[in-house]
């Protein structure tokens, strides 16, 4: 891990951010905005920040993104 | 996972369908619909599962991994199935039910048997805040400046999350298993600790976004 990886991980994002209980509350939301090349940050103002700063939540907005593209049933 | 679709009639995969009414109908028809709502979360957790299997061992049972998940993500659903606002589609919702469940039980899984230590003094015997010989000046002055305010700044229980998810790279729902807590007051830890952090290194004069000093006026 590199010094700037380790400085960026302990000082996390720099912006507000929601918390993993709202993550969670908006991400359908979210992705399908991403998902249909709309703006997702305005949808969810601060998520992007958690995102950016929770892995758990990171990676399974991932997830959601990735079953949503590869799914015809998930497709906005 | 392809053969499931194919089972999953047309018009519950479409935006009109009408999931929630369905699914408190009672009688035949909400067996039916929770019957249909399974077969997808099955898929969405199968869809986990896979992607995360490179680190699971060869022993682990996927396919009662994915059905584990499955099924707790429909009990959370028809438990919270009245929260449902319609703000994505139906299906959209339901998935990440599935994902959460899934990538929660494959995280446990492969950490099970790994330890975690919850010392909060550990991070001074980790090599992450050695800045190495190739540091510049101003980056070796940053990782003192941040040693020093994980030690002074933060409460012992900060310290502990902050160096478990950061430097150990321990997954955030692990260790709130571990410390028998949730993830979102994990997280919650976590993000106070950051704050503190960035808020001593700020006294400091550090610009803690791109690690350089601001000159001293």
């Amino acid at each position: 891990m590199s010094e700037h990886d380790v400085t960026r991980g302990m000082l996390g994002p720099s912006g507000p951010e929601i918390g993993c209980d709202a993550c969670f509350e908006y991400l359908d939301r979210y992705v399908e905005a991403e998902v249909a090349g709309g703006d997702p940050d305005t949808a969810v103002p601060g998520m992007a920040a958690h995102l950016e700063g929770c892995p758990a939540c990171s990676e399974e907005h991932d997830s959601l993104v990735a079953l949503l593209r590869s799914s015809p049933i998930g497709s906005p | 996972m392809t053969a499931a679709l194919t089972l999953i009639p047309r018009e519950m995969t479409e935006e009109r369908f009408d999931w929630v009414a369905a699914l408190s109908a009672g009688g035949r028809e909400q067996d039916e619909a929770t019957r249909r709502l399974h077969e997808l979360l099955m898929r969405a957790a199968h869809f986990e599962v896979n992607r995360r299997r490179g680190s699971l061992d060869s022993a682990t049972d996927v396919d009662q991994l994915a059905a584990d998940a499955a099924h707790d993500a429909l009990m959370a659903i028809t438990a919270k199935l009245h929260t449902y606002r319609g703000d994505s589609r139906f299906t959209t919702w339901a998935y990440k039910f599935a994902l959460l469940e899934a990538a929660t039980k494959v995280r446990r899984r492969a950490w099970r048997g790994r330890e975690v230590s919850l010392d909060p003094d550990a991070w001074t015997r980790l090599p992450g805040l050695d800045a190495g010989p190739a540091s510049s000046a101003e980056q070796s002055e940053l990782m003192h400046a941040l040693g020093h305010a994980i030690d002074q700044a933060l409460t012992p229980h900060q310290r502990l999350v902050l160096v478990s998810v950061t430097l150990e790279g321990v997954p955030i729902d692990v260790l709130a298993e571990r410390l028998s807590s949730s993830r979102g007051a994990v997280y919650k830890t976590l993000h106070d600790a950051r704050r503190k952090l960035r808020q001593r290194l700020a006294e400091q004069g550090f610009d803690v976004d791109s690690g350089r000093k601001e000159a001293a006026v």
